[in-house]
């Protein structure tokens, strides 16, 4: 879904374009430890993708993402970024060129939200003038460019709002490479979904490298244009698309990692305007504007499933962002979308997993 | 009648004689002639000593305090050396010190800055050390991540973070060695404890210790209010909050 030339810079920059990031055979022992926290992990992230790292508290997640930016030393194995090993890098510099996000954001409480912003800017020597545009520009880009918004102090801002400054933060030198902890962990379920959804937009726009920290496998599969599931003692377990592990979890780890509900989850990365919808011939549409049964296009299947089983079973209405019809989704429809998809996955790969799986 | 005749003939304070006023013979509680007479001979010097004298020990108290603490937030081991060795210092009886400098150094200014400057110390390193202990952990790793050297993070966010309490601690130093400088006249006879202590001697006229006394305890409290107005231009931040 991303390549060389979508993977484009969005403003004034050092770093014109996103690059690749490769793990070879990464591991890291601590003195003293029989057990190591990650052993040889290898996996490429291409240019401009959203890589997931989740796993179980204990599997080094947090390790293997500070391993990248040298924040933790590498005990073995290697890591390039953008074809360059990391191990040549001097470390603060490398660090310059990744931006970092963390779940407690860390913003600094005694500078503005302007000056928070332009950090590493400041720290690569930006000519002043430079620094005031990126900050604006910004600003604009995470929606916090009301006029008193710069010059704030990070306890004058909601829990949302610093977090899209910790973020804002972490773009300001345009980095290639962008490293986000747990970013939404500390923000209440609503917000939580609302920040998720804005930096899947804002990552539309600016189309970074992206490793993303996170214990939670729902957000991963939101999140992720690749998962890699982690196991105890930093194993990978599987690495692949959010679809992929879904439908084909590699071993019993991975599937009891994913839950009993992953069928539903897969539903979940399907919207209704990748589905084959019925005319509503013969079947009364719900025309009632604010209806219980009109559900919009970009509604996942599996949360239209839910209103469909909360009607009764009854047909949905589906419609656009204007409000016109689309068409009705019955029962049929998802039916049909199941067998597409159990004919388009290898019967035989299904069935070897499945017995080790039941 | 008697006391008047003897004031007459020969005065109580020879000092003043000259100008002897009424209530100075009546030896009044307060004498506000006396001050005005005094006031540009003995009292605004003394003040101007006195001022010199504290600004100078919390300045040479701060700059050696910074560099101790900056080296036991830098090498955790020489904290526990350095805070012992400062109590230490601090406990010692100022008359004591006074009398231990006075052999070695002499009955000058540096015996008095060195006792001066000594009690400083235990005060400004555990302030300026309780400040940079106090910036958070998530603030370090951000500023770790974005590229920072450890210098950099030193000077850009944990001197500004520790500064509220960087400053508490000059505020309790400055008040302290305000109110010990009165007695640093034992070595060195400047400052506010002169005019105090000859009114000690001088039998039952107090004016002088009333008017000297006073302004020590008003250089302190001016000298703390100061120190709160740098706080407020220095860290704006920290009267910013929602809402």
């Amino acid at each position: 879904m991303n390549t060389a030339d979508t993977a484009h810079s969005e403003g004034p920059s050092a770093f014109a374009q996103a690059a690749e990031l490769e793990l070879r055979s990464v591991s890291k022992r601590y003195a003293g430890q029989r057990v190591p926290a990650i052993a040889d992990l290898s996996f490429t992230v291409p240019a401009g993708e959203v890589c997931v790292l989740v796993g179980p508290s204990g599997s080094g997640k947090t390790t293997a993402m500070r391993l990248i930016n040298r924040m933790i030393p590498i005990s073995d194995g290697d890591i390039l970024l953008g074809g360059r090993s990391v191990l040549e890098r001097e470390p603060r510099e490398l660090r310059r060129e990744i931006g970092y996000v963390i779940q407690q954001i860390g913003l600094f409480p005694h500078l503005t939200v302007g000056e928070n912003i332009a950090t590493v800017p400041r720290l690569l020597g930006w000519p002043k003038q430079r620094i005031a545009a990126r900050v604006h520009e910004l600003l604009e880009l995470i929606g916090l460019d009301a006029p008193d918004m710069e010059g704030r102090y990070p306890a004058q801002l909601s829990g949302g709002q610093r977090q899209r400054v910790g973020v804002a933060r972490a773009l300001a030198a345009d980095p290639p490479l962008m490293l986000m902890d747990e970013p939404f962990g500390a923000i209440d379920p609503i917000n939580r979904a609302r920040l998720q959804d804005e930096f899947l937009r804002l990552q539309a726009q600016v189309r970074k490298t992206v490793v993303f920290v996170t214990h939670d496998i729902d957000e991963a599969i939101k999140m992720g244009d690749r998962i890699a599931i982690l196991a105890e003692g930093g194993v990978l377990a599987q690495y692949d698309t959010p679809r992929e592990i879904l439908t084909h979890p590699a071993n019993e780890f991975v599937a009891q990692f994913v839950g009993a509900d992953r069928g539903l989850k897969r539903l979940a990365l399907t919207t209704l305007a990748e589905l084959k919808l019925v005319e509503p011939n013969g079947l009364r549409p719900d025309l009632s504007a604010d209806g219980p049964r009109r559900v919009k296009l970009e509604t996942s299947v599996r949360d239209a499933l839910s209103l469909m089983l909360s009607a009764g079973g009854e047909p949905l209405t589906v419609v656009d962002d204007g409000g016109r019809v689309e068409g009705l989704l019955t029962m049929k429809v998802v039916e049909n979308l199941l067998s597409d998809e159990a004919a388009a996955t290898s019967p035989s790969a299904a069935q070897a997993t499945s017995p080790r799986l039941a | 009648m008697a006391l008047v005749q003897i004031a007459a003939a020969g005065p109580v304070i020879p000092n003043y004689a000259a100008q002897s006023s009424s209530c100075e013979v009546h030896n009044r509680f307060f004498c506000g002639e006396w001050v005005s007479r005094n006031w540009g001979p003995v009292l605004w010097p003394a003040l101007r000593e006195h001022v010199l004298l504290a600004v100078v020990a919390v300045a040479i108290g701060f700059a050696i305090s910074m560099v101790l603490a900056l080296a036991a937030h830098r090498y955790a081991w020489l904290e526990r050396p350095t805070i012992l060795v400062t109590t230490i210092l601090y406990t010692i009886p100022a008359l004591a010190l006074f009398e231990l400098l006075a052999a070695p150094v002499g009955l000058n200014v540096y015996s008095a800055e060195i006792a001066l400057v000594s009690y400083t110390l235990l005060i400004l390193v555990r302030n300026i050390l309780a400040g940079l202990r106090a910036v958070p952990a998530e603030v370090l790793d951000a500023a770790e991540g974005a590229g920072m050297s450890r210098r950099q993070t030193l000077v850009r966010v944990e001197l500004p973070l520790a500064l509220p309490a960087i400053i508490a601690g000059l505020r309790i130093a400055i008040v302290t060695i305000i109110a010990l400088a009165t007695i640093v006249y034992v070595v060195y006879d400047r400052g506010l404890g002169v005019p105090i202590h000859t009114a000690l001697g001088e039998g039952p006229f107090k004016t002088e210790l009333i008017v000297a006394g006073g302004l020590a305890i008003g250089l302190a409290l001016v000298a703390d209010g100061l120190l709160v107005l740098v706080q407020r231009l220095l860290t704006p931040w920290t009267r910013a909050r929602a809402g």
